[in-house]
């Protein structure tokens, strides 16, 4: 059964929707900036700027709406509902309609803050609604319920690789006959001094507090860590036969998928990048391509000093003299890194590169990595070729997952 | 120092606004909670909890399924205050 993405929704640290996040994207901008607030002071923390949200959830939902869900679920709502009108609003039989949408580290906004109101003001100020705000399957469940999906709600939990694996369940979900559409992706609103404190105690992020617009820097020799991120990103995936009955839109195809897992850290990437080229190998087999068919790829690269390198390497062992000809993308260089989020937003941009046949810039790289192959598109955007070509999404999460996407033209 | 029950009504229909979108001035003390302004019992205990801390008064959760109307916890609130 073939797999096509007929909708997109997305809030992030580059704008509210697709438009205005694609926009940015192409002009190369960065969504990072200096946290307004007194948490260095207050706590310490070490880390003072992220890629934060442009438009705020309060702005597009209503009270109730943002007080009953945790901000991971708000910005899953607003590019879930973006996602859904972009997609036609189409009739579906609700029980033909799934909901995937994973978050890599839940409502911990909601966990947090009843947990200071349990020491400050005691347990009976806990409100109610702590529980369905915490859970990580919470936004998957709005999904489901503001549109009727009763296929099935899942949310996939992988860190970093959490908003892939969703989108690549949806896959599975409409290839296996139990929906003809799933709405697919990832959110994360995880920019609270604890998160923080501990991505930086584990030496993971960027310290460039001086220069929050210039620190996430992937494959440039000075890249020092990632860069937190917030935001969400939607896809609505449907199966090619149902798509063409209502006459939608189609954006592209979805078509390989590859996981795996590297059974070898709870952190640290396999130094090999044997489990990740397997899960891009994987996916071309699935697709039924050859390398020859790639001519982009939307990295993981998150500006790590070890990571970027070791998935660069693995592109290119995959795809061998043919990587001189495919345009590498590394956009957590302007949005930060969306943990949950972020596989699914850049499956967005993988998407809106093969439609507009465009690939975004990488900002930052000043001095890029001696040892880097493949050919990195800097500064400005770069055309993609004309004709039938496919694209790779790669995304990996700390426990060793790895996920990689096969998008391709219509 | 106690509320008037007047106050105490203005003061719930702030939280209920807050909670559902309803209009403060649809929060009257004839309206049933369930059926005319459609609360259901998550909210409900939402609204319970924020009004026991806004009034420093205790409701018990036994007590909360007598609290019908909104004169029933309007009432309920301005006599534990007192």
């Amino acid at each position: 059964m073939n797999v096509v993405v007929t909708g997109l929704g997305t809030t992030s640290p580059l704008g509210g929707d697709v438009a205005s996040t694609w926009e940015g994207a192409l002009a190369g901008r960065s969504g990072v900036r200096t946290l307004e607030n007194d948490w260095e002071e207050k706590y310490g923390i070490p880390v003072t700027f992220a890629g934060q949200l442009v438009v705020p959830p309060s702005e597009v939902l209503s009270r109730p709406e943002t007080k009953r869900m945790d901000p991971s679920a708000q910005m899953a709502i607003v590019a879930a509902r973006e996602a859904w009108a972009d997609a036609g609003s189409p009739e579906v039989d609700p029980e033909r309609l799934g909901s995937i949408v994973s978050s890599g580290i839940g409502g911990v906004w909601t966990l947090l803050t009843a947990w200071d109101t349990v020491k400050e003001r005691g347990a009976s100020r806990v409100l109610p609604l702590t529980v369905p705000m915490l859970m990580p399957n919470s936004p998957t469940a709005y999904v489901s319920l503001e549109f009727k999906a009763r296929a099935g709600a899942h949310a996939p939990v992988s860190a970093c690789a959490s908003g892939a694996e969703a989108i690549g369940m949806g896959f599975e979900m409409i290839q296996s006959g139990r929906a003809d559409i799933v709405i697919c992706g990832g959110t994360e609103a995880a920019i609270h001094p604890l998160p923080i404190s501990a991505f930086a105690s584990m030496q993971a992020l960027s310290k460039r507090n001086d220069d929050p617009a210039g620190a996430s820097r992937p494959y440039d020799v000075s890249r020092d860590g990632f860069v937190m991120g917030e935001g969400s990103g939607v896809v609505i995936l449907e199966s090619e036969e149902h798509a063409q009955a209502r006459g939608a839109k189609v954006y592209a195809r979805l078509l390989g998928l590859g996981m795996t897992a590297d059974a070898h850290h709870i952190a640290a990437p396999e130094p090999n990048g044997a489990g990740q080229t397997r899960a891009m190998e994987l996916a071309l087999e699935r697709a039924g391509l050859t390398t020859a068919d790639i001519s982009h790829v939307n990295a993981h690269a998150t500006s790590t000093p070890v990571g970027d390198m070791i998935e660069a390497r693995g592109i290119r062992s995959l795809l061998g003299a043919h990587a001189d000809q495919v345009l590498l993308s590394a956009t957590k260089s302007m949005t930060g890194h969306l943990l949950g989020g972020a596989g699914a937003l850049e499956s967005v941009f993988t998407i809106k590169a093969l439609e507009t046949r465009t690939a975004p810039p990488t900002i930052n790289v000043t001095e890029p990595d001696p040892e880097l192959q493949v050919d990195l598109v800097r500064d400005a955007p770069r055309a993609l070729p004309e004709g039938q070509t496919a694209a790779i999404n790669n995304s990996f999460g700390f426990g060793g997952h790895n996920v990689a996407l096969v998008f391709g033209t219509v | 120092m106690a509320l008037s029950k007047d106050e105490v009504l203005a003061g719930l229909a702030e939280i209920v606004s807050e909670e559902t979108d309803i209009d403060t001035a649809e929060v009257t003390l004839d309206k049933s909670f369930t059926d005319d302004l459609d609360i259901d019992s998550l909210s409900m205990m939402t609204i319970v909890t924020l009004a026991e801390e806004k009034f420093d008064v205790r409701i018990p959760d036994e007590k909360v399924k007598d609290l019908v109307t909104v004169d029933d916890a309007v009432s309920y609130i301005t006599e534990a205050q007192a």
